[in-house]
């Protein structure tokens, strides 16, 4: 890699640095917009005791799925896990610890992380389990209470397209969760369906700005669709 | 006759104004997607970051990037605009979201919703609707009047833990609409054939019937 280029060749190169007990924040929406590649790295690197943040944890046998099989997630910080029987049965076996997050509130952690805001206020579950041992500070006569952002050792973060520079864009509603995992982790990887050159997309454009990017590899994916619902033309 | 999960939606519906943005929860929310008044036009906004939500797709126009926040596959309406889940969450956190419609396991007279855990058994996660109850300006809760044995859900205090506190202002069940207001369940519409009696009765919170309370039209 030279100057600006973050492009790199290989899945070992993407995820190198990734050890057991780190932080793994993950861009995705259920199965829309998972850098699919990259959870199979972390998959064959084997390591273990990993804390993963995403709104979801995949599917059995896709996804973030994949990493339950060979026990690698200790922790898991997500909205919503409905989806997925051997999450269901780690988690009650206790060998899967699980911190459900409101999504609104999943989503903020990552922004403010990624904008060096250790904290926030938000109305979004006071007064319900997730409010619990949190401090309550009244605004304009609302109570609020006070989450703490979230960073990670790695962010992986699926986009449409990335320039060598790292610049990305996003397609559909793939987007979700990935420009705030972008700018999350202390190492970013994307993994894009094409690579192009610098000035190739226009930079108003541009979604996540390379500055936020450490890697960039081209991924082969296979967008698995959760729940296919069609109506008759 | 206590409504039907189609006939919940159709009297939803009726409550939608032209040019508001509107989410819809999983279930009989999403159905009343279908009843929207003729000369209305309103935008749907799915939380996973699309404002505009369009029809399912035909078979040719099904795209894995292209999903609801049921992780169904969706369309795009003109107009339509895609964005991250901060930005999305920022709409409904900033109030910006004019009628939020969801289910519920139990209302109370305080405007409390429980709709997520049941202790004992799997919980899978609150999603966004703790982000919606807690930043929509209008928020709708559906759901049957009593659960399969009778039970009220409409309660003088929830007994399930919270969802989100006195936020809910409408209630529209197989039986009645209601509104909460001064610490009451307000009674303004019971269904068709479905008497005030048996609505007092499967009503364990405080219960108010102000005049005669009209049927609602379909």
């Amino acid at each position: 890699m030279a100057g600006f280029d973050k492009v790199v060749s290989s899945y070992a190169e993407a995820m190198a640095g990734l050890t057991d007990n780190m932080t793994v924040i993950a861009g995705g929406f259920g199965l829309c917009g998972i850098p699919e590649g990259l959870i199979g790295q972390i998959k064959r690197m084997g390591v273990t005791g990993l804390t993963v943040v995403s709104n979801n944890c995949g599917v059995d046998g896709f996804g973030l799925g994949i990493l339950l099989e060979d026990r690698q997630i200790k922790k898991m910080v997500a909205s919503y896990v409905g989806e997925n029987a051997l999450f269901e049965k780690q988690l009650l076996s206790g060998e899967l610890e699980v911190e459900l997050t409101p999504q609104g509130t999943l989503a903020e952690k990552m922004r403010a992380g990624g904008a060096g805001i250790p904290a926030f206020y938000t109305a979004t579950g006071y007064g319900t389990p997730v409010g619990e041992g949190k401090e309550v500070r009244e605004f304009n006569g609302r109570p609020y209470i006070l989450e703490e952002s979230i960073t990670g050792d790695f962010a992986i973060v699926k986009a449409w397209k990335a320039d060598r520079y790292g610049n990305c864009v996003y397609r559909h509603t793939a987007q979700n969760f990935n420009p705030m995992a972008a700018t999350a982790g202390k190492i970013t990887v994307v993994e894009v369906e094409e690579i192009v050159e610098p000035g190739e997309i226009p930079p108003s454009q541009i979604q996540t700005p390379g500055i936020y990017v450490d890697r960039v590899i081209k991924g082969s994916f296979e967008k698995r669709i959760e729940r296919k619902v069609t109506r008759s033309a | 006759m206590a409504l039907s999960r189609e006939q919940i939606a159709m009297r939803v519906a009726q409550e939608f104004k032209d040019g508001s943005y509107i989410n819809l929860g999983i279930g009989i929310p999403t159905l009343a997607a279908n009843y929207v008044p003729e000369g209305i036009t309103v935008m749907l906004q799915s939380e996973n970051g699309l404002l505009g939500m369009g029809p399912y797709p035909t078979e040719e126009q099904v795209d894995a990037d292209m999903i609801n926040a049921g992780k169904e596959t969706v369309t795009a309406s003109t107009g339509a605009s895609i964005f991250s889940s901060a930005e999305s969450f920022a709409m409904i956190r900033g109030g910006h979201v004019d009628i939020t419609v969801l289910g519920a396991f139990e209302v109370d007279q305080q405007g409390n919703i429980a709709s997520w855990m049941i202790p004992g058994k799997l919980v899978k996660g609150m999603g966004g609707a703790m982000d919606l109850v807690a930043g929509a300006k209008n928020i709708i809760v559906t759901m049957t009047h009593a659960d399969k044995h009778g039970q009220s859900k409409l309660l003088e205090q929830c007994t399930l833990p919270l969802t989100g506190v006195n936020c809910i202002n409408r209630i529209i069940t197989d039986l009645a609409m209601l509104e909460i207001r001064d610490n009451a369940f307000y009674l303004l519409e019971r269904a068709p054939g479905v008497s005030v009696d048996e609505i007092r009765q499967k009503t364990a919170g405080k219960l108010i019937i102000e005049g005669d309370i009209p049927e609602m039209q379909f």
